[in-house]
C-alpha cells in the first residue's frame, strides 16, 4: 500500500477512563492507530470493547462522564483532545463527517432533507442561497438518491432506511471532510441497502479521498470493505493489520475465536431426512390490515401474509428469511395466535388449532412456544427468573413445586447456575437472558419452538452458544424448530429447509443447499448476491499455526 | 476449537445485585429523596405519636393564658408556640393537627390511586372502546372544578373528615388515570406480555403480575404529588369553614381561626402556614426523588 506521508487521523496510547464503579478501570486503554487518505480502517469488536468510545473520542463527543487520561488524538497535526468545545465544533461537519447507526434519530423529523442539509453549509461556509442549494443537489446525486428534486423537499419520516442513511452521510460529506467516522452505519439496514450503503462507502474513498473509520461488529462487513482492520477487546487492541491478514490468517485466539464463530455460509447438515411425519402444516394462512378512511386519507389494505402453505417436519429445524415487512413477523404471531388471522388454518400432527376462542388458544399453546428477538425487552423486569419460568406449567395447571423442579432441570440444560431462579433478569447479559427465555419455552414441553429473530441482538460469539444450544436441544428431546432471521448466514447455519420469504409471498422453499446453491427466484437471488463479503470464508481454525497468545 | 468450553458455561456475574438493592442504594445517595423522606417520616411519627408527645391536651381551654406569645416573641417555655385565642396549646394542637392533615392526604391519595389506576391500565391494555369510555370518563371529570365541588358536597353533606376524604378521592384521581393509561399503553408493547399471554396466563394474571409491577414507579410519583394536593385542599376547605369543623385541630382551621388576629399576633397564622409548607414540600421533595431514582438511565 501507498500512504501519503502524514495520516489523516492519528490516534497515539489513547486511555479513556471509566467511572469509578465499572466492571474495568479504562474504558480504551493505550490504543494507538493510524488512518491515511484513501483508506478504510475497520474497528471490530463485540458490545462494550471500547470500539464506540473510540470513535466518539476522535469526534469529541465522548459522555461527560468519561474522561480520557493519556495520549494524544491527531487530526490534521492538532490534538483533538486539547481543542476547545468551540474549535471542535468548527472541525466537526466540516473536516470531520460522522454517521451514526440509526439514520432516524441522527435526523431532526421537524426540517426536511434539504434544509438539514443545507445547515452544514450554513453553519461552516459563505455561500448565496442558490449556491447551497446547488451544492445540495450535488450530494443528494451523490449518494445515489433518486429524483433529488423531490427528496430535497421531503421529510425524514416520508424515506425508507436506506435512503435516511443516505441523507445522513450527505451529511457528513457536505463539507468535503477528511475523515469519515461511521459507527455501525448499516446495522440497522436489510441486507439489500447494507450492500448499496457499502458500495457507497467503497466508491467514496474513491473519490473524496478520505480517510474512513468503520465501526463494526460484522466480519462479513468487513471483509467487503476494509483496507485494514483493528480488533479490540474489554478496550484493548488485541490485533492490527492488513484485511488480508487479519480475516485470513488471524493470531490472536480472540480474533480466532470471533472468526471462528461467524457461522458457515453452507449448510452443515447435509440433506434432511425426508421420512419423518409432519410436526406442523400451514394451510393458507392469510392476513391483510386495513386502515379506515379519514378525511384526509382514503382506506388502504396491506396484505401482511398472502396465502401461506408450508410444512415442517419432525425434528428438523425450517429456516424463515426475509427482510423487513416481509411478512414473517406477522406469520409468526398468527402461528402464535397472537393475532387471527383472516383465513386458512394451522395442523399439529392431525389435530387442527382452534385460534377463535381463547380457551382454544389457550390449549394449542401447549404445544407451540416462542422465543422473542429482544433479550431485553422478552422478561419481565420485576419478576424473579423462578417466577417467571414456572408460569407456563402454573398457568397449565402443574402445582407450582413440581414446576420448580422442572425450571431447575431446565436451568442445568441451558447451563445456568441453580441460583439463577432467585435473581431478577437485569443481573444477566443478553446471551444468558436469552438462554432463560428458551428454557421458560420449553417449560410447557412444547412441540414446536418458534425463534424470532432470537440470536439477531447477541454478539456473534454469544449468538454460536445460542444457536448450539437449541440445536442440541433440538435433538435431546426431539423438538421442531422453526427460525425466523434476517441473516442468511444464521439461517444456512441452523436449518434443515429455508422458506424465503419477500412482501408477504413464500417466493422460495427447499433444503439448505438448494436454496443457497442454486436459487430460481430473483428476489433469493438478489439477497444472497447482497451478502457482504462473499469473496470470503473464514478460514479453518485449525489449519492455522498455534495461536500467538504473547500478547 | 478449545474455547467452547470455556464460553458455553458463563458464570453468573458477581458484582450485579439484586434490583431492589440498587434502588436502595441509589435513594441513599439521593439528596432531594433524603431530605423528603426524613421530613414525612418525622411529620408522621409526631402525628403517630402524637398523645405520648404532645405537652397538653389539644382541647383543653385555658381562658387565663389566653394568646400567649411562643417562646421566640417573649413567652415563657410553659407554652412552647404559645396559645390560641382560647387559650389552648398551640404546639399540641399543631402534633394533632398532623394527624389530620396526613390521615386526609394519605387515604384520599389512596382512594384516588384505586379509582384513577383501575380506569387508566384498563384503558391503555385495551385500547379502542374501552380506551374511549375512559378517556370520556376522565374528561368529564376535568370539567368539573374539584374546589368548588368540594365546597358544594361538603356543605350539602357536612363536614365531617370522612366526607372530605371521600370527596377529594373521588376527585383527585384524573392525574392517575392520565398518566397510567400511558405507562400501560408502553408496558403492552413489551414482549414479556405477548410472551406471558403465550404462556397461557389469564387476564387477571398479566395485568395483576406484569403491568401493575412495571408501573409501579409512575404510580408511587402520582400518590405523592396527590397527596400534596389532597393536603392543601383540605387545608383550603377547612379555612372556608367548610372543611373539618372545630375544635377539631387541623392546620387549614388554624390559619382559619387566626385571620382575625392577622395583623396583632400573625404567629397564629405563620406557625400552622410554615407546617403546612414544609409538609408539602417534603412530599414533593419525595416524589421528584423516587421519580428520579427509579428513572432507567439515573437521570438528575
Amino acid at each position: 500500500m501507498t500512504h501519503a506521508a502524514t495520516p489523516v487521523l492519528s490516534i497515539r496510547n489513547l486511555t479513556i477512563d471509566l467511572p469509578k464503579g465499572g466492571d474495568r478501570p479504562h474504558a480504551v486503554s493505550n490504543l494507538s492507530l493510524d488512518i491515511h487518505e484513501n483508506e478504510i480502517l475497520c474497528i471490530v469488536g463485540e458490545s462494550g470493547s471500547g470500539k464506540s468510545i473510540t470513535s466518539f473520542a476522535a469526534m469529541g463527543l465522548l459522555p461527560k462522564v468519561l474522561k480520557p487520561s493519556a495520549g494524544e488524538i491527531l487530526f490534521e497535526g492538532r490534538d483533538v483532545l486539547k481543542l476547545s468545545e468551540a474549535e471542535h465544533a468548527g472541525l466537526r461537519g466540516s473536516r470531520m463527517g460522522m454517521i451514526f447507526q440509526e439514520p432516524m434519530s441522527a435526523l431532526n423529523p421537524c426540517y426536511t432533507v434539504g434544509n438539514q442539509i443545507e445547515e452544514v453549509f450554513e453553519a461552516h461556509a459563505q455561500m448565496s442561497k442558490t449556491e447551497r442549494r446547488a451544492r445540495t443537489m450535488e450530494l443528494l446525486k451523490e449518494v445515489r438518491l433518486p429524483d433529488p428534486e423531490r427528496l430535497y423537499h421531503a421529510y425524514p419520516h416520508q424515506l425508507s432506511g436506506g435512503q435516511r442513511q443516505r441523507i445522513v452521510i450527505a451529511i457528513a460529506l457536505a463539507m468535503g471532510p477528511r475523515l469519515l467516522i461511521a459507527d455501525e452505519p448499516t446495522t440497522a439496514l436489510d441486507v439489500t441497502t447494507q450492500a448499496q450503503i457499502l458500495d457507497m462507502f467503497k466508491a467514496l474513498k474513491e473519490s473524496r479521498k478520505a480517510g474512513i473509520l468503520f465501526v463494526t461488529h460484522d466480519f462479513d462487513v468487513v471483509a467487503e470493505l476494509a483496507d485494514r482492520v483493528l480488533v479490540m477487546q474489554k478496550g484493548v487492541v488485541v490485533e492490527q493489520g492488513t484485511a488480508e491478514q487479519v480475516l485470513n490468517s488471524p493470531s490472536h485466539p480472540y480474533t480466532r475465536m470471533l472468526i471462528d464463530a461467524v457461522p458457515k455460509r453452507h449448510g452443515i447438515k447435509g440433506n434432511p431426512d425426508t421420512s419423518a411425519p409432519i410436526a406442523l402444516r400451514v394451510a393458507g394462512i392469510e392476513k391483510t390490515y386495513s386502515t379506515a378512511r379519514t378525511m384526509f386519507k382514503p382506506a388502504r389494505k396491506v396484505h401482511a401474509v398472502k396465502p401461506t402453505d408450508f410444512t415442517v417436519l419432525e425434528g428438523q429445524t425450517l429456516g424463515i428469511v426475509g427482510e423487513s415487512g416481509s411478512g414473517k413477523t406477522t406469520l409468526v404471531r398468527c402461528l402464535m395466535g397472537l393475532v387471527e388471522p383472516d383465513e386458512g388454518s394451522v395442523w399439529i400432527g392431525n389435530s387442527r388449532l382452534e385460534t377463535t376462542t381463547a380457551a382454544g388458544r389457550r390449549e394449542f399453546r401447549k404445544h407451540i412456544q416462542i422465543v422473542f428477538q429482544d433479550p431485553y425487552g422478552s422478561l419481565n423486569p420485576r419478576r424473579k427468573i423462578g417466577d417467571l419460568l414456572v408460569e407456563g406449567p402454573v398457568n397449565f395447571g402443574v402445582p407450582r413445586k413440581e414446576a420448580m423442579e422442572k425450571a431447575r432441570a431446565l436451568l442445568k440444560i441451558v447451563r445456568l447456575e441453580e441460583d439463577a431462579l432467585d435473581r431478577y433478569p437485569a443481573q444477566f447479559s443478553g446471551g444468558q437472558r436469552q438462554r432463560i427465555s428458551i428454557a421458560r419455552a420449553l417449560m410447557v414441553e412444547p412441540k414446536i419452538l418458534i425463534a424470532d429473530e432470537a440470536v439477531s441482538a447477541l454478539d456473534v460469539s454469544v449468538q454460536k452458544d445460542v444457536l448450539k444450544l437449541l440445536d442440541d436441544i433440538r435433538k435431546a428431546v426431539g423438538l421442531t424448530v422453526i427460525f425466523i432471521t434476517h441473516d442468511l448466514r444464521v439461517a444456512a447455519e441452523i436449518s434443515d429447509h429455508i422458506l424465503v420469504m419477500s412482501k408477504g409471498e413464500v417466493v422460495e422453499y427447499g433444503t439448505v443447499d438448494d436454496v443457497f446453491g442454486n436459487p430460481q427466484h430473483s428476489y433469493t437471488r438478489q439477497l444472497l448476491a447482497a451478502m457482504p463479503g462473499r469473496g470470503w470464508e473464514a478460514p479453518d481454525m485449525a489449519a492455522l499455526g498455534p495461536a500467538d497468545a504473547a500478547r | 476449537m478449545s474455547h467452547t468450553s470455556q464460553t458455553i458455561s458463563p458464570s453468573l456475574p458477581a458484582a450485579s445485585p439484586a434490583p431492589s438493592r440498587l434502588l436502595a442504594r441509589k435513594a441513599l445517595k439521593h439528596r432531594g429523596f433524603m431530605v423528603g423522606f426524613s421530613i414525612l417520616l418525622f411529620v408522621g411519627l409526631t402525628a403517630l405519636f402524637a398523645p405520648l408527645i404532645a405537652p397538653y391536651d389539644p382541647y383543653k381551654q385555658d381562658l387565663l393564658a389566653r394568646l400567649a406569645p411562643p417562646v421566640f416573641l417573649g413567652g415563657d417555655w410553659k407554652h412552647l408556640l404559645g396559645t390560641d385565642a382560647l387559650g389552648r396549646d398551640y404546639l399540641s394542637r399543631l402534633i394533632y393537627g398532623a394527624r389530620v392533615s396526613l390521615l386526609i392526604g394519605f387515604t384520599a391519595a389512596l382512594i384516588s390511586a384505586v379509582i384513577g389506576t383501575t380506569l387508566g391500565v384498563l384503558g391503555g391494555y385495551f385500547g379502542g372502546k374501552v380506551d374511549a369510555v375512559v378517556m370520556f370518563i376522565v374528561s368529564v371529570r376535568l370539567a368539573l372544578p374539584a374546589t368548588l365541588v368540594a365546597l358544594a358536597v361538603v356543605a350539602l353533606f357536612g363536614g365531617s373528615l370522612t366526607v372530605v376524604v371521600s370527596v377529594l378521592g373521588m376527585l383527585l384521581w384524573d392525574r392517575f388515570a392520565v398518566v397510567l393509561r400511558s405507562a400501560t399503553m408502553q408496558v403492552r408493547q413489551m414482549d414479556y406480555i405477548a410472551a406471558a399471554e403465550v404462556l397461557g396466563a389469564s387476564l387477571p394474571r398479566i395485568l395483576f403480575k406484569d403491568v401493575l409491577p412495571n408501573v409501579m414507579n409512575q404510580l408511587i410519583v402520582v400518590v405523592t404529588l396527590e397527596m400534596a394536593h389532597a393536603i392543601i385542599l383540605e387545608a383550603a376547605l377547612s379555612f372556608l369553614g367548610l372543611g373539618v369543623q372545630p375544635p377539631t385541630p387541623s392546620w387549614g382551621l388554624m390559619i382559619s381561626e387566626g385571620k382575625e388576629m392577622l395583623l396583632f399576633e400573625s404567629w397564629l397564622i405563620t406557625i400552622p402556614g410554615i407546617a403546612l409548607f414544609i409538609l408539602v414540600f417534603s412530599i414533593n421533595m419525595l416524589g421528584d426523588g423516587i421519580r428520579d431514582v427509579t428513572a432507567p438511565e439515573g437521570r438528575n
